[in-house]
């Protein structure tokens, strides 16, 4: 049983480290961003993302945010000299940003991954390739996720 | 505008905005009403979810089980070959009970009394992954339940439900699936609601299901104390969307939203 | 429900770039989820799957509580020899599959 106290601290504490709580705080969205923002800084590091490359391919509308089918598509000959080492997929309004890291190289032949995610929310989804020359490229996609009519018993 | 005027233009536009049953040649699967990544989902045995349900059913049928020790596999062989049409058939008039069966009622009296084992419980896991292993065989088939002087009663307690107002929004399912099909309920299209892949995989529930727990999803979503899972009400109301559905084709196991 | 489906061609040419699709039964529960009362349900997902090729790893990836229930990884890798293909899922309290396909390259 948390008492008041504890529940402040607990509150408190999780706007900052960004964990799940009990309550959704107020600044949630920029919550989001900024642990989206970081999450992309711990694949990139300082490095310069650019745009291109990267076909990240997934349905404008959503039949049901509990499972997207996506695939991530990238420009690479898969030479050992030139390839794509490793496909990154985030999202924006997640409780939290990862959704896949597939780690590639040149006996894939194809840089070209396809699964299936949960997109809590209608936003952007990211996806970010690494290429073997240090260098980033991405693509995004805005998603627009509707609610299923008619759910089970119990649920909102 | 005076208001008896105002209410015989609402009645107009009531009656222009209803209409009768779904024409036969105007009837579509659920299928067609998805986004082109979700009927892929289900085109692709290799990807859709509900194989992994298929794959534990094609153990089920070779498993010895009950006090008889018998496998479905002893008495009915090759499943592809003994249950075709078998699915597209259901729910069917049992001869000997004088009851209506659905495929599930069906495989567990099956166990009951060939195999001596005890029922599998509606929406376990075991007789999902039969059902869908033994329906997955009539794939491609166009549905054809019987109707007959004697399945009549079951059609007509059928469609008495499927138009009777129930629930605290006091809504029929014809006011929605025959009336507004194709026109969206909260940014989702609706179907006209015809069983053309069951059990499925709903993406709703990151699993795969039966018609009765998918209808137990309406009952709740119009505010009404849903029937139980494998309740004659819903038999009924089974046979009555499958005899709506004839001549569709079965794609068993379907994906959905 | 430890069950895997793994799709790929039996037979290919060297050289050639291979389709490979996977499905795996797994309930991938977020660790986001309360129950009726208000308990969290705590984080149950595959957090790891591997495809070795004759003892060497050609794909990897890192799953995340995003990913949606029995998931379904599709890559592709080169024909490079005969031989067998491992693929590993592990994850959360324990959670472990394998299968094996062979592969003839001519």
């Amino acid at each position: 049983m948390t008492t008041r106290r504890q529940f402040l601290i607990l509150a408190g504490g999780a706007a900052v480290s960004g964990a799940v709580e009990a309550q959704l705080p107020p600044n949630i969205e920029a919550l989001r961003k900024a642990a989206l923002a970081e999450a992309v800084r711990k694949v990139t590091g300082d490095a310069q993302v650019r745009r291109g490359k990267v076909k990240l391919d997934l349905p404008p509308l959503i039949d049901n945010g509990n499972t997207v089918p996506l695939s991530v598509d990238v420009e690479s000959p898969m030479t050992s000299a030139d390839h794509v080492r490793a496909i990154h997929v985030f999202t924006e309004k997640n409780p939290q940003p990862y959704v896949i890291s597939a780690h590639l190289g040149p006996r894939a032949g194809r840089a070209r991954i396809s699964t299936r995610a949960r997109i809590a929310d209608t936003g952007t989804v990211l996806a970010i390739a690494q290429m073997s020359d240090g260098s980033f490229w991405s693509d995004s996609v805005n998603v627009v996720v509707t609610l299923s009519a008619c759910l089970e018993d119990g649920l909102i | 505008m005076s208001v008896r005027v105002l209410r015989l233009f609402l009645l107009l536009a009531l009656a222009c905005a209803a209409r009768a049953e779904i024409p036969l040649a105007e009837r579509r699967s659920g299928y067609e009403d998805m986004g082109r990544e979700t009927r892929a989902m289900q085109d692709d045995d290799a990807t859709n979810p509900a194989t992994l349900w298929v794959l534990d059913g094609e153990s089920l049928w070779q498993r010895k089980e009950g006090a008889a020790a018998r496998a479905c596999a002893d008495c009915h062989r090759d499943a592809r070959d003994s249950m075709k049409g078998v699915a597209a058939r259901h729910p069917a008039f049992d001869a000997a009970t004088g009851k209506l069966l659905n495929l599930e009622q069906r495989i567990n009296g099956c166990r009951v009394e060939r195999q001596q084992a005890k029922p599998f419980a509606y929406e376990s896991r075991e007789l999902l992954a039969l059902t869908v292993f033994v329906a997955r065989q009539s794939r491609g088939m166009p549905i054809a339940v019987e109707s007959s002087e004697r399945t009549k009663p079951f059609l007509e307690a059928g469609r008495a439900t499927f138009r009777r107002r129930q629930g605290q929004l006091n809504l029929a399912c014809v006011q929605c699936h025959d009336e507004r099909a194709g026109r969206r309920l909260a940014g989702t299209v609706i179907p006209q609601a015809h069983p053309t892949g069951y059990p499925i995989y709903r993406l709703e529930w990151q699993g795969l299901g039966s018609l009765h727990r998918r209808m137990r999803n309406c009952m709740a979503g119009i505010r009404a104390e849903p029937y139980a899972l494998g309740a004659p009400e819903f038999v009924e109301l089974e046979m009555f969307l499958m005899w709506r559905a004839r001549g569709m084709r079965l794609e068993t196991p379907g994906v959905r939203p | 429900m430890a069950r895997v489906v793994v799709n790929l061609p039996q037979r290919a040419r060297r050289g050639e770039i291979i389709e490979i699709r996977t499905l795996a039964g797994h309930g991938m529960e977020t660790g986001f989820r309360r129950t009726q009362l208000g308990e969290l349900i705590p984080r149950d997902i595959i957090t790891r799957f591997t495809c070795s090729y004759n003892g060497v790893e050609v794909f990897r990836a890192e799953l995340h509580p995003a990913m949606a229930a029995n998931p379904l990884i599709a890559f592709s890798t080169v024909a490079t020899e005969s031989g067998t293909l491992e693929f590993r899922w592990t994850g959360d309290n324990g959670f472990s599959a394998t299968h094996s396909a062979s592969i003839t390259v001519d």
